[in-house]
């Protein structure tokens, strides 16, 4: 018998090629790159945009959507530069309370059957008015052990390669191995056949939501360890950044269809567009652009294998 | 009463208590002065709203996030070609009209050819245009014709005429959504997708038409509020983003799609605006302004939820 990969397997293909593509093409473009330096300036953003994707991921696997990633993350952040400096305990209550949030959101959208598109869009003005209130002008510290973790230089890779792939493979143990991921993927799956099994949809939903608000939590403490200070708008353009990630990744708006694996790869390979633009000497008006460009390619080629893969399953 | 059962009077009775606690605020002083900015800030949400609503009607997943983006390019480019001068202005609505068009069709483009879902092609689409845009201002600040400044921020019988604009376009939008054929089959597209191709509609053609139309529409808005403020600003579209989303889930419009309402929108529009001066005049900060207007939104889907679910 010939061995033909997996459809998840085809599916995790895409991204990990995308993403070998660019770094190859930085590689080409800029060889000095390719040293332990260069590669932590690479990817030295890349665990926060991780942890921010599989908080989406885990939201769009029970077929929700948080509009609110972005400014929750930047409200993470000014807590992080502040409270969890100043007065560690009261900080990482105010983190705990933010999670029991997500949490009685996640009930109540189940309960009432809400959109979360738009509880989540109220929302996001909730955490950016309460970020603006709890740092009104951009400032604050890291905590000294965010810091070191974050500055750590472990032997073998930077920091940001290691923090990401132990990321993914802890994100992928919890949510495609076990049995709780198979619960909320579930929930996104067939609703109404995981409540005939038995469980509660609203727990589960609920539950689904605060594994997600604890991804976004880390995202903002990390990413004030990286940047050493925090504003109210430093991670807006996560919400749509983590979408993208999602999907580029091989994950589905509907259906739980999600690959924690492909969501932190999908993540690092619009973090690496970026430099790839700026390196090819993209003008600077062009270049959001030009991701824009990168997306499309990117999400045709994707159209192309899903073909390739239909046509291997009639075969 | 069979008023009280319309689910755009809500949206309406928020707007009118709003209202009235920001005028008491003031002990009456600023009552015309208000309503008339409000009606002028609502007009922009209600026209951008107008689009967004008839692409939320197709059904779910379908969203215009490139409404924005279209916003500040067809502002810029409009302003720029039309150089001030007034007897340009028809032409530069024209390449306004154009531009939205034009971005329709690729959005549609995106989502048909490529199976990208509305989202992510839209948002892709965006980034394009942002670009575009940036690339046409280039940090200029064109000044509108003096014919077309006066016009946005005049008055017609003490209303603003881009509230008189909008009300032309909702009205339009009513009688296509609620007595025309198209209004008709894209809410039967918005119900179900299957059947609607089964009953044999050019699904298509409708969710193309439709696509352009919001684009359209939004360029428009991003003409007459660059006109309004004096000129086209890069990120003059931003706050339309969620607003246009806002106005149309708390107008009524079933987020699931097939069923939309027109009336809705201004309630949700005029509320919007309201609510921000409400907590302007009463002194709050950005923080709390900010908090508040997140509450109220989420408070107002969970009150239309139980309305729903007490007549089901």
């Amino acid at each position: 018998m010939r061995w033909r990969p997996s459809p998840e397997a085809l599916r995790l293909a895409l991204p990990v090629m995308a993403l070998a593509a660019l770094l190859v093409s930085v590689f080409v473009m800029r060889p000095n790159v390719m040293g332990y330096n260069g590669l932590h300036l690479l990817f030295k953003l890349g665990i926060p945009i991780a942890l921010a994707t599989l908080a989406q991921m885990v939201i769009m696997s029970v077929n929700d959507l948080d509009l609110s990633m972005g400014s929750f993350v930047s409200f993470v952040a000014c807590v992080t530069a502040t409270w969890l400096v100043d007065a560690p305990l009261i900080g990482a209550l105010m983190l705990a309370g933010a999670i029991a949030v997500y949490a009685a959101l996640g009930m109540v959208i189940a309960a009432r059957g809400l959109p979360s598109i738009v509880v989540t869009l109220g929302m996001s003005f909730v955490w950016a008015g309460l970020a603006v209130l709890v740092l009104p002008t951009p400032g604050g510290t890291a905590p000294g052990w965010v810091a070191a973790v974050m500055g750590a230089r472990p032997a073998l890779m930077p920091v940001g390669i290691a923090g990401s792939i132990l990321i993914a493979v802890l994100a992928h143990l919890l949510i495609m191995r076990s049995s709780f991921g198979v619960l909320i993927r579930g929930v996104g799956g067939n609703e109404r056949s995981v409540s005939r099994a038995g469980w509660s949809v609203l727990l589960a939903r609920g539950a689904a939501y605060a594994t997600a608000a604890t991804f976004a939590v880390a995202s903002g403490i990390t990413l004030v360890g990286l940047m050493t200070s925090a504003d109210a708008n430093i991670a807006l353009r996560y919400t749509l950044l983590s979408i993208a990630g999602v999907i580029l990744g091989g994950g589905e708006f509907t259906g739980g269809r999600v690959s924690a694996i492909g969501a932190v790869v999908g993540a690092l390979t619009l973090l690496l567009a970026g430099s790839f633009l700026t390196f090819l000497n993209v003008p600077p008006d062009w270049q959001i652009g030009a991701q824009g460009m990168i997306l499309i390619l990117i999400l045709a080629l994707r159209l192309l294998l899903v073909r390739l893969e239909r046509r291997g399953a009639r075969a | 009463m069979s008023l009280l059962r319309k689910p755009w009077i809500w949206s309406f009775v928020a707007a009118g208590l709003v209202w009235f606690v920001t005028i008491m605020a003031t002990g009456g002083a600023s009552t015309i002065g208000l309503t008339q900015a409000t009606l002028t800030f609502a007009a922009f949400s209600v026209i951008v709203g107008t689009g967004q609503m008839f692409v939320i009607t197709l059904g779910p997943g379908n969203i215009d996030l490139a409404v924005p983006a279209n916003m500040t390019l067809a502002g810029t480019v409009a302003l720029k070609y039309m150089d001030t001068q007034d007897a340009l202005i028809l032409p530069g609505l024209g390449i306004a009209i154009g531009i939205g068009i034009g971005v329709g069709f690729v959005n549609y483009a995106l989502i048909k050819a490529l199976r990208i879902p509305p989202i992510i092609a839209t948002l892709a689409m965006s980034f394009i245009i942002q670009s575009a845009a940036i690339a046409t201002n280039r940090g200029l600040r064109i000044k509108p014709p003096d014919a077309m400044a006066d016009f946005t921020t005049g008055l017609t019988l003490g209303i603003p005429n881009v509230a008189l604009v909008a009300l032309g376009i909702t009205a339009i939008a009513w009688v296509l959504l609620m007595r025309a054929t198209y209004g008709r089959q894209i809410s039967a597209i918005g119900q179900s997708l299957p059947a609607a191709r089964m009953a044999g509609l050019p699904v298509d053609g409708l969710r193309l038409a439709t696509y352009v139309l919001c684009a359209t529409l939004a360029a428009v808005c991003g003409f007459l509020l660059a006109c309004f403020s004096g000129g086209a600003a890069l990120n003059m579209g931003a706050e339309y983003l969620l607003m246009s989303i806002a106005v149309v889930i708390i107008g009524g419009t079933a987020v699931a799609g097939g069923d939309s309402n027109v009336p809705g929108i201004w309630g949700a529009s005029l509320f919007m605006f309201l609510v921000v001066s409400m907590l302007n005049t009463y002194g709050f900060g950005a923080g709390v302004r900010l908090i508040l207007t997140g509450l109220i939104i989420i408070s107002v889907i969970l009150l239309a939820s139980g309305r729903q679910g007490a007549t089901r």
